[in-house]
């Protein structure tokens, strides 16, 4: 187990905290929150597993992690303004308990 | 305890086993991943020479995976489309600053910012560095001045707005269909002309990401100009 993989770890422990969030918390903008530490976690395992190539990290995960990066912000950007109509159009930015 | 909540607790104990037993899968799946791979790296250093660039992230991304990169630029366009349909530009005025100090700064702070992006865009030739952290550092001057003071920006729906907001993935997709009307295929920029044109696509981009983030962190379509 060496330092690529340690950091890997980590990334699917932020992934997995990411993922119950987002499946247990109603309110919308924590679902978003919960959605953008699970994308950490993602790009954590990429960034971390491209070193194993050695001394120089493997540069294809890094494009693909900065390409990740700008559609993660855009995503969570178009998100919140969505959150902020549902806000003004029912009072409050929460999904219902149960979803039926 | 009510029923309701009974209700809610078992699921939530079945869905982080269920969590539990997907981490485990991915845990035992990174245990056999190879300790040792180089990758497409080689690929890559073989291929540099005809890049046109010095940084291979750089060449990634707009040479040997320029797909990629163009419909990254297609998808933040998309988005701005999508916040321009639901919501009109909200600020809030209450943080609107009177304050002489934060003035005073920003006149100096906001072109230092816009200097700093510019060097970060010719940075992504050689080195870390290119349009989207250029574009997302002019994106912060933007911001800066749309909660400091958003009077100075004037922010209106015009031509030139949209024309600085389409130019980035307008040249981005000029420059990947031209190669087709001398016989190539899309995005093989010709040989001569690859350092140039990346150059261009990655400022024009800039421009486009930089105001597109500003946007949305507007949160919509600016007002009409015509009033």
């Amino acid at each position: 187990m060496n330092l690529p993989f340690f950091y890997a770890c980590f990334g699917i422990l932020i992934f997995l905290i990411g993922l119950i969030g987002l499946t247990l918390q109603p309110h919308i903008l924590k679902k978003l929150i919960s959605l953008n530490i699970m994308g950490s976690g993602i790009f954590l395992v990429f960034v971390a597993l491209a070193k194993r190539a050695g001394l120089s990290a493997d540069p294809i995960p890094h494009a693909m992690v900065l390409t990740g990066l700008v559609v993660s912000v855009s995503a969570t950007a178009l998100g919140i303004i969505l959150a902020i109509r549902v806000k003004q159009l029912y009072g409050k930015a929460e999904l219902p308990e149960d979803g039926r | 305890m009510d029923k309701t909540n009974q209700f809610h607790s078992f699921w939530g104990i079945t869905l982080i086993v269920l969590v539990c037993l997907f981490g485990g899968m991915l845990f035992w799946s990174l245990w056999h991943i190879p300790e040792y791979s180089e990758g497409l790296s080689a690929m890559v250093t073989k291929h540099m020479p005809d890049s046109g660039v010095k940084s291979e992230v750089t060449a990634i991304l707009l040479n040997f995976r320029g797909y990629d990169t163009l419909l990254e630029v297609a998808v933040l366009f998309a988005a701005l489309l999508g916040a321009y349909q639901i919501s009109p530009m909200h600020l809030d005025k209450s943080m609107v600053q009177s304050n002489p100090i934060m003035l005073y700064l920003i006149q100096y702070l906001v072109p230092i910012i816009i200097l700093v992006s510019g060097y970060i865009l010719w940075l992504g030739g050689h080195a870390a560095g290119g349009a989207f952290q250029a574009g997302a550092v002019l994106a912060g001057a933007g911001v800066l001045l749309l909660i400091v003071r958003p009077d100075s920006l004037n922010l209106k729906h015009s031509v030139y707005l949209n024309f600085i907001l389409i130019i980035g993935p307008l040249i981005f997709t000029l420059f990947a269909f031209l190669p087709i009307l001398t016989g190539g295929t899309i995005l093989e920029y010709p040989r001569q002309l690859v350092g140039i044109m990346i150059l261009l696509i990655e400022a024009a981009s800039t421009l486009s990401i930089g105001f597109t983030l500003m946007l949305l962190f507007a949160g919509g379509r600016p007002p009409s100009g015509d009033n």
